[in-house]
Formats: C-alpha cells, structure tokens, sequence
C-alpha cells in the first residue's frame, strides 16, 4: 500500500495533527479488529447457544418428536403445560427446592464464613477442606451418599433407622437437596469470608472503640458490608434452583413416581424418552423466561437501591 | 485504664475452632467413607460402613480399573479435558483481549450478554442442538461434546480472563505496536506473558468442569467406548449397585487426580472459581 501524502487544508487538522476523516478510519478498522478478535467466540456461541435458542422458540409451538418434520400447533404445548400435572408438580418441587437450597447452604455459608472471618491459625486449612465437595465430581458425591444413606448399607441399619431417604417418596427430594447443600455450603462460605475480607477493617475499629461486641459488628459492620454479594448470590440461588438436574437425575431420575421430579428432568424424559422435543421445547423455554424475569428483577432492584457497590 | 484493658480477658477461640472441627469432620467424614471403601472388602463395610479398615486390600482398585474400562474412559476425559482447556484459553483469550485492550465498541453490551449467557439454562437450547448435533454428527463425538463445553464455558472464562488483563497497562500494547508488531504478536508476545496466571486459572477451571462434567456428557455421548469418565462411572456404578468397594475404588480414579491438583494450586481454583460469585 502507498502512502498518499495528504496536505490538509486549514481547519481540517485536529489537536493530534490527524485529519478527521483518517482519524474516524482509523477507529473503524480498530473497531473492526476488535471485532475480529471477538470472532471465534461469537462463531462458537452461535452454533451452540444462540441458533438453537432460537429454534427452540420456534419448535415450542410445533408438535416435533425429534424425528422427520414438525407441525405448527401454535401455543398448544404451552396449554398442555398449564394443564399438565406432572409439570405443575415438578414446578411445585422447584419452589420446595429453592426454599431449602436459599436457607441451608446459605446459614451453614454465613456461619462458616463468619467462624473462619474471627481465626487466624489454620484458617487456609479450613477453607480449604470447606471447599473440597465443590470441586468433586457430582457423580461421585451422589454416590457418597447414596452409600451412606442407603437402608441395606448405610450408616442407618446401625443406628435403628432403615428409612430409603432416596426411594421414600415422602423424602427423595429432600435428601437429594441435603446432597446437593453438603456440596454446596462450602463454596458459599469461601465467597462470603472473600467479600468480608474486603470490608473496610477501620469499621471495624470504630466499632470496637463504640463498644460494639462481635455480634454486633457482623450484625451492623460485615453483614451490610457484603450485601451486594449476598444479594447477588441470591438470585443466582433461585436461577440454579430451576436449572437443577445433575443430582436429581443421577440419584432418583426424578421418581419415585415423581417424587423428585423437577422441571428440568420432566422436560429431559419429554424430549428424549417421550419423544415429544416439542413440548420439551416449550418447558425449556419456559424455564428461560423464568429466569430472564428474576434477571430483570435483580436489575430493578440494583438500580434502584444502589446495590452495585 | 490500663486496668479495665488488662481485666478484659480475650475471648477465647475455643468456641470457634470446635464448631469449625465439626463442620471440617462433616465434609470430611463421607469423603473419608469413599477411601476406607476402596480399600476394604465388601464384607467388612456390610458390617461398619464408616470404619477405617483393618485388613487392606488393593484388589478393588485393579478389578475396577479392568471392570469398569476406565484405561479407556480416563484416555477420553483427558482429551476432552485438555482440548476443552486449549479451547477455552484461545477463544475466551482472544475476546478477553479485544474487551480490555483494543476497544471494542460496544463492550459493555458485550458483557452483559456473556454473563445472561452464562446464567441461561441449557435447557433453553438443549433440543434442536442435540438434533442439530445428530445430523451433524457430532453425537458420540469428543469432537462434538467438546465444541460444546467451549460455547458454555468460554463467557465465563472471558469475563475472568478480562478481570485479568485490565490490569495490565495499555502503555506495554502501545510500547509493542511501536516496535512494529502486530496486534496479535502484542497479544502472544506482550499480554500473555504476564496474563499467564490468569490463563492458567482459566485453564484450571475449564479443566475442572469439564473432567466432572455430566448433564451434556450423558445427552451426547451414548457409546460406551466414547464415554468420559463421570458418565461411565454412573454406569459402573448401576452395574455394581451395592458393591461399595468396588464403586468407591472407582470413584477415586476420578477424584484422585482433581484433588491433588486442587490441593497443589487450590489458591488459583479457588480465587479463579468464586470470582464469579463476587459481584
């Protein structure tokens, strides 16, 4: 490429003595390379994520099995949905699920969070042991318990209960959720001891010189010191609590008879057991819409109260 | 003055480290169960299913090896495993980079879509992919199940990669640009230079979530031949059902290797891994 020499008239030379018209070239292609740059993982994100999200709204409103061609049936799988009591009480399970995934992993996080905050000696160590269930494989912490609390093997028979926790009907999805808040707890507790240790420490003095006992300084000092963190983690609590499905399909597959179903199993079984992908098609969505409502709640509410720092 | 202070006893610690000891002794207990498991017969756990062992035996660990075909599903979760990792590295890499160093317009709308992305749930897209995948081949394909952890992983990871490189000043890009080289050798030769503890936190969760993986890994991979471990330890374990010992044994040849590198590097796991939980 030659250099075209360009004399600029008077008044067409900015402060950096570049002539507008090549400056704003020169921001495209910046731009463009950007762009460029951004490719691979736009490339990736649409062949995954985005087309078949697309589809999926589309083929929520046909009659698919999966196979050969779909029909457009308009909202009827939606109908079907509302009617449907399997779904209704997979739903049903979620809000069960969500209530008990907000408040166990969330105290035992806030109290192992807090007794870490007020130790020095062996704090790592125990943090780290804290940690260590979130990072096996949930294959393998399903099968950890489905030993321990297994009426034949378990720890039961020894000490007078023999109650199948996973294949009781009245308490499947409980003790699928205690296996998943066992996994869980210690995550939250390792995020919460991070946002305190980001808490101002001179709050703490003042409070201190003011009198205020330990309780007091995490009720009023270390409690609205990490609020923005508590906040968020709690909308992605009730975001995780409908995609739940790893433990849940690993230990019980949802039974017995739907005990411990949820929406993400039923929807499963739908699509590729009933071969209705249609109708799956329409639950998956659903679930979609439900979390880009919580989403959009979050951000109301971050807005409007300043939550961002 | 001096008095009241020296009155004032310290609170003991005493408290804390007991309930932290119970709280440590419930994580550590089921975990524990899993190793004197593998190393016990599947008689003595029938008669104490928590006890340490008393006679060792190191048989379950060969017969599961054999048994379970792990010498070929461990081979398919670590090319799964480390081609996801590159993957992920590259593509995240890249993106990170145009986010924080060259620009980009519109960056901000860019991250709020990465993180909606990653908050989605997969069922939003799971059936016309897994038909899409069908017709393109790529059910029972690594191929195919690891183009798959890069489009669900990688908005994640660019958004932690990108926390990475805004630190490092753009004065270095410009210093490299005027040297005559381009903006991609900036980028290997430059950012990636001092970024690379950030790579490699990338790389160490990528990894870690794609070795433990299961919900995708089920759905798209049905040949047993193919099969990651996660997915061929669940069938192992149906077909063993109650045989603890042999279970357990093959559970840790899954866990071993997570936690040992989880231990050596666990302050990069677990910085990298709540990042995204600090908002």
């Amino acid at each position: 490429m030659t250099d075209v020499q360009v004399r600029p008239g008077p008044g067409l030379v900015a402060a950096d003595g570049v002539p507008p018209p090549i400056r704003r070239r020169r921001k495209w292609r910046r731009g463009f390379t950007a762009w460029l740059f951004m490719l691979p993982l736009i490339a990736v994100n649409v062949l995954v994520v985005v087309g078949p999200s697309i589809a999926t709204i589309y083929y929520s409103m046909t009659d698919w099995t999966g196979l050969g061609p779909a029909s457009f049936i308009g909202l009827d799988n939606y109908r079907h949905a509302f009617a449907d009591s399997a779904f209704r009480e997979a739903l049903i399970h979620n809000f069960e699920w969500l209530g008990l995934f907000l408040v166990v992993p969330g105290a035992l996080g806030l109290l192992g969070s807090y007794l870490l905050s007020q130790i020095k000696r062996f704090q790592i160590l125990f943090r780290t042991i804290f940690f260590i269930p979130y990072v096996i494989a949930s294959v393998v912490n399903a099968a950890v318990w489905q030993n321990l609390l297994s009426p034949t093997t378990g720890i039961g028979p020894h000490v007078g209960i023999n109650t199948a926790f996973f294949g009781n009907p009245s308490t499947s999805l409980m003790s699928v959720n205690f296996v998943v808040d066992w996994h869980w707890w210690g995550f939250l507790a390792v995020i919460f001891l991070a946002a305190m240790q980001s808490v101002d420490p001179e709050l703490y003095d003042a409070a201190k010189v003011d009198g205020a006992g330990r309780w007091q300084q995490y009720r009023y000092i270390t409690l609205p010191g990490i609020r923005p963190t508590l906040v968020f983690l709690g909308l992605m609590t009730v975001i995780w609590s409908l995609k739940s499905f790893d433990y849940v399909f690993i230990i019980t597959k949802g039974g017995p008879a739907g005990s411990s179903e949820v929406v993400t199993t039923l929807m499963y079984r739908e699509a590729f057991n009933e071969y209705r992908a249609g109708y799956a098609a329409s639950l998956g969505l659903s679930l979609a819409f439900a979390t880009a409502i919580v989403l959009a709640i979050y951000e109301i509410l971050r807005r409007r109260r300043g939550w961002e720092s | 003055m001096t008095l009241q202070l020296a009155r004032r006893r310290v609170p003991s610690l005493f408290p804390y480290y007991v309930l932290l000891l119970v709280l440590a002794l419930f994580v550590l207990t089921p975990l524990a169960t899993l190793l004197f498991n593998a190393l016990k017969s599947n008689a003595q756990i029938g008669a104490n299913p928590i006890a340490p062992p008393t006679k060792f035996t190191l048989s379950n660990f060969s017969q599961a090896w054999t048994d379970g075909n792990f010498a070929v599903t461990m081979r398919n979760s670590l090319i799964i495993c480390l081609g996801s990792m590159a993957g992920v590295c590259v593509i995240s890499g890249l993106a990170a980079f145009a986010m924080s160093h060259l620009d980009l317009p519109g960056r901000g709308g860019v991250a709020t879509y990465l993180f909606l992305v990653s908050a989605m749930p997969a069922q939003l897209f799971l059936v016309p992919l897994f038909f899409t995948w069908t017709r393109l081949h790529l059910v029972d394909n690594l191929f195919g199940l690891i183009l798959i952890y890069w489009a669900t992983d990688a908005p994640f990871a660019t958004l932690l990669l990108r926390s990475f490189l805004l630190k490092i000043p753009r004065d270095f890009l410009e210093a490299a640009r005027l040297d005559g080289a381009t903006t991609l050798q900036a980028l290997t030769r430059v950012v990636l230079p001092i970024a690379a503890p950030g790579f490699l936190t990338v790389a160490l969760i990528s990894g870690l979530w794609s070795w433990n993986e299961f919900f995708w890994a089920i759905t798209f991979i049905h040949d047993p031949n193919l099969r990651p471990v996660s997915t061929s330890f669940l069938a192992f374990q149906d077909e063993n059902s109650a045989n603890w010992a042999l279970i357990s044994a093959a559970a840790l040849f899954m866990v071993l290797p997570v936690l040992v590198l989880f231990l050596v590097l666990q302050r990069r796991f677990v910085n990298g891994l709540t990042a995204g939980g600090l908002r």
